[in-house]
């Protein structure tokens, strides 16, 4: 197997790993960085559980190459405990009842980030639009939606 | 110190999960992101055909692999026992595969991508049989047979089993399980109706689709014990089940259960890979995880069992309910797990959601090659309301009265005891029927969508309505429905709260921290639980049938009440005080009248436990109150609480398309009280959602036994923008023996969705559909044959 070498920030810190190929940047963050709040939920860009940020940017790291990140920045959940926003995005998850079994949590979270950099004041219509590519099974995505609503106005 | 601390109270207010915090920050360990040093990688080789011999399996190609460890067929594990709740299910596949998710042959090797390709090594030679796609084909005379006799090979492991003790002995024919019920005479009722339908009603496949998906970790220690890392939701259970299985000693196998990717009833059986994964772990002697991928969660984990259920009932002008008579044929798939035994909470619904004198239930589940059926959230419930709640419209339209009038006349009250022995000591189905119907004005929408309906306009509004009954103290399936807690109180002032009860998410360890704190005057951040390890926590009989809050809430009050007593008596002496006259509040004791503060809790432990005997390590085991058990028969009280709900549904049918949106839900759920509302809430609204993707968008298209949607990209679970508005609305009816008043409610709310969607739908259009998934191309169909018949 191919193997290249990437250089890349990882929330922020300078980092250079040997990926295989063909390997995802879900994989490298989770099995070669070792950080495991980015989850496998599909693999196919269809539930939105390993959204990570690419140079600010949301997107499905399962349909991401590793090697993709080469000289760009990538962020994780773990690197939302640096980041105000990320934060009051977190503690309104948590304020408003918005994880239940958590598997989807830390990718709504990401995609929420996204949504409020874009749009600071988004509608609860702009909300459930910009989260429609996230599946949640517990929740029915009413408490997510106010914890995006409630951050948005803090 | 404060001075005085008044008296308050955490019942009933918004309090938000105590895992939530690590859960948002990506800081929770599922099973998916555990490792444990020196860990090998497993995976299955699944069946390639539905039904077929095993004429041969090859592994030498596989083996052979640089970075294999182990290969592994049935004829590796010749002590592996039948599986399941009809012990009908070899983990590893012997002479025969009956479906395309049968596990053939496993390995384990030093990633998951040198698995993957010694998967694809192994070489199996089939030889095809005849597929049974249909539960009907399955019944017929002269059908081939799914489990037939073992002989040759299976027949040696057979016999090794008999002398076990456990018989796999096949089927004579493809019935798996059959289920009887009979309250009056059913005949008698009928000469009494002036109205009589009989329908037969459709339901379909559908998953589970926990975010999580399927994992194990399994390893033995240089003594042998076995320790797993599980997703259980039975940990208890199932030590003893796996040791059946491992033939090995029950008290040597350790479950750890990592927080858990969502449950919903997929996790109460024992799958295949479970120990499969164990067999691998055995074979190289290191510990080995094994993770599913989503492809395979889809393929290989149970279903909400289809059902084709055919009922007959009838009532009097006046709207009494005379009778009913129900026969359904369960597609049992090619084995049996608790999908079979559904009925049992079908026929409650049945007999007693609301009075009728007269009842015939009549089941059989039946084996195909098809998926095999599992526990899913309400257990059988939405197919057996979806058929019920639709003859209820249509018996009331008939004799001309309105759907709510019609379902209050024949509503049950509290203090009733049903024909089949079920005692409602509280029940809100009629305070929750007349809420739901007030709060969203649905006689007078009904009204007026019916008059729009043949008039020009290709969107259709319609509203419909449909309550429900389920357990909501426990099930006494098994012959105890206890849960034990062990409390222990340092020198702190905080508390360490042991449940058996599993958190799956639904927030039980957040409720039952709660109803400590309320017993103890503590806030929520005074208490930890641990809730995840056989080896520390108390037996339960695990995660299910809505029981949680209920048998786990009074054994933690149990305990906390013992708390209280040392504590305040402890207090009363060393303050010289009367101990009944001390509260315990804000981690103080006080003086109950006045709130006046005599000292902190944390100091007062302390004192307690450098002075002899403090002993504040309380247990306390909850057991349901007694009652009679069902019987053979079915007859019996099965639950020490029942919980109540009724919703109204409002849609918007595109007559265009077929296309269907739920534009509103109004929910009145009788849940005894209201512990934590945003736990309440959020386990209501997750429900509905849940029933609206059964109702509308989700269907496993299984075609001769093939899987054909096997991912999200097909198999459509509802998303942020199509959920509806809700409006949920709590009957508190406080009952005598739910903790603190309350009655479990996980199940409940995804109940009536579909069957109010059905209704809402004939309010809009005036057809009625009878099969599930209401998808734009089933409703289009139908709103076409209605138009050519007029």
């Amino acid at each position: 197997m191919s193997q290249q070498t990437i250089d890349f920030t990882l929330n922020g810190v300078p980092t250079r790993v040997s990926v295989p190929v063909q390997m995802s940047a879900l994989e490298m963050i989770r099995n070669v960085a070792g950080l495991t709040g980015t989850k496998y939920g599909c693999g196919e860009g269809e539930c939105g559980a390993c959204t990570i940020l690419l140079d600010g940017v949301s997107l499905n790291s399962c349909l991401l190459f590793a090697v993709e990140c080469d000289g760009r920045a990538v962020t994780t959940i773990e690197g939302l405990a640096a980041d105000p926003v990320g934060l009051r995005i977190e503690k309104a998850f948590v304020d408003a009842g918005a994880v239940q079994c958590g598997f989807c949590t830390p990718g709504m979270v990401m995609q929420a980030k996204q949504l409020l950099e874009q749009n600071p004041h988004p509608s609860r219509e702009e909300i459930q639009r910009g989260i429609e590519g996230n599946l949640c099974r517990c929740t029915g995505y009413v408490k997510i939606v106010d914890a995006i609503e409630a951050a948005s106005k803090e | 110190m404060p001075e005085a601390i008044q008296k308050d109270t955490l019942i009933g207010k918004r309090i938000t999960k105590l895992d939530a915090p690590e859960k948002a920050g990506g800081k929770t360990r599922y099973i998916q992101d555990l490792d444990v040093q020196g860990q090998l990688y497993g995976k299955i080789l699944r069946s390639s055909r539905v039904h077929a011999k095993i004429k041969s399996i090859d592994t030498s190609a596989a083996k052979a692999l640089s970075g294999v460890h182990a290969v592994i067929t049935a004829a590796d594990v010749p002590y592996q026992r039948p599986i399941g709740v009809a012990k009908d299910h070899f983990p590893l596949k012997t002479d025969r595969v009956r479906s395309l998710r049968d596990e053939i042959a496993a390995v384990a090797a030093e990633s998951e991508a040198i698995a993957e390709a010694a998967l694809k090594l192994i070489r199996v030679e089939y030889e095809d049989l005849p597929v049974l796609a249909d539960p009907n084909e399955s019944l017929k005379p002269g059908a081939p047979l799914i489990h037939p006799e073992p002989h040759g090979a299976t027949a040696k492991h057979d016999h090794l089993k008999q002398a076990q003790g456990i018989a796999y002995a096949g089927k004579p024919d493809n019935i798996a399980m059959v289920f009887d019920y009979a309250q009056g005479d059913v005949a008698a009722g009928e000469r009494e109706s002036d109205v009589v339908f009989e329908d037969t009603f459709h339901l379909h496949y559908v998953t589970h689709c926990c975010m999580g998906v399927s994992g194990i970790i399994a390893e033995f220690d240089s003594s042998g014990n076995l320790l797993m890392y599980s997703n259980t939701q039975v940990p208890f259970l199932h030590k003893r089940e796996f040791a059946e299985i491992l033939a090995m000693d029950p008290a040597r196998i350790r479950i750890i259960q990592p927080p858990i990717g969502g449950g919903f009833g997929s996790k109460l059986d024992i799958y295949p890979f479970e120990p499969i994964t164990v067999f691998l772990a055995r074979a190289t002697g290191r510990p080995v995880k094994l993770i599913f991928t989503r492809e395979e969660e889809f393929l290989a984990s149970p279903t909400r069992q289809p059902v084709i259920l055919t009922l007959r009932s009838g009532c009097k002008k006046d709207g009494t309910l005379t009778f009913r008579t129900v026969s359904t044929l369960h597609d049992n798939g090619a084995y049996t797990s608790w999908g079979a035994t559904t009925p049992f909470v079908m026929m409650q619904t049945i007999s007693s959601l609301y009075r009728v004198p007269h009842c015939l239930y009549h089941t059989k589940a039946v084996y195909t090659n098809n998926p095999y059926a599992g526990s899913f959230r309400g257990y059988g419930n939405l197919q057996a309301t979806f058929a019920v709640e639709q003859h209820m419209d249509m018996m009331a339209e008939a004799i001309g009265m309105d759907p709510l009038a019609f379902r209050l006349k024949n509503a049950q009250d509290p203090g009733e005891v049903t024909p089949q022995g079920m005692h409602f000591k509280s029940c809100g189905l009629k305070e929750c029927l007349t809420t739901a119907a007030e709060a969203s004005g649905f006689l007078a929408k009904a009204g007026a969508n019916r008059a729009n309906r043949d008039k020009p306009g290709r969107f259709k509004h319609g509203i419909g309505i449909a309550s429900m009954l389920h357990v909501g103290g426990g099930a006494k399936i098994y012959p105890s429905d206890g849960c034990g807690t062990i409390l222990k109180m340092d020198d702190f002032g905080s508390v360490t709260l042991i449940t058996g009860a599993s958190e799956i998410g639904q927030g039980s360890e957040t409720v039952l921290a709660q109803l400590v704190c309320e017993e103890l005057g503590l806030p929520l951040s005074a208490v930890r639980v641990i809730n995840n390890d056989t080896e520390i926590t108390p037996w339960d009989v695990g995660v299910h049938a809505s029981r949680t809050t209920f048998i786990a809430g009074n054994s933690a009050i149990g305990a906390a009440k013992k708390a209280r007593g040392k504590i305040l008596a402890a207090a009363g002496k060393m303050a010289d005080l009367n101990p009944d006259e001390l509260d315990l509040r804000g981690g103080h004791i006080v003086e109950a009248k006045s709130g006046k503060v005599v000292m902190t809790l944390a100091k007062l432990l302390r004192q307690l436990h450098f002075s002899d005997k403090a002993e504040l390590v309380m247990t306390s085991f909850y057991y349901e109150p007694p009652s009679k058990h069902q019987d053979k028969h079915f007859k019996g009280d099965v639950s020490a609480a029942y919980a109540w709900a009724t919703q109204v549904v409002e849609v918007e049918v595109d007559t265009d398309t077929g296309i269907v949106r739920l534009l509103k839900v109004t929910g009145a759920h009788d849940v005894g009280r209201v512990l934590n509302r945003l736990g309440i809430e959020g386990q209501i609204e997750g429900g509905i959602v849940m029933g609206q993707g059964y109702a509308l968008t989700e269907e496993l298209l299984v075609e001769n036994g093939v899987v054909r949607n096997p991912g999200f990209r097909d198999y459509k679970l509802v998303t942020a923008p199509e959920i509806p508005e809700m409006d949920v609305r709590f009957i508190e009816t406080m009952d005598g023996e739910g903790p603190q008043g309350a009655k479990g409610v996980g199940e409940a709310p995804a109940i009536c969705i579909a069957a109010a969607t059905a209704n809402a739908i004939e309010n809009a259009t005036g057809v009625r559909i009878m099969a599930l998934p209401f998808t734009p191309e089933k409703v289009y169909r139908a709103l076409k044959a209605k138009g050519q018949h007029h």
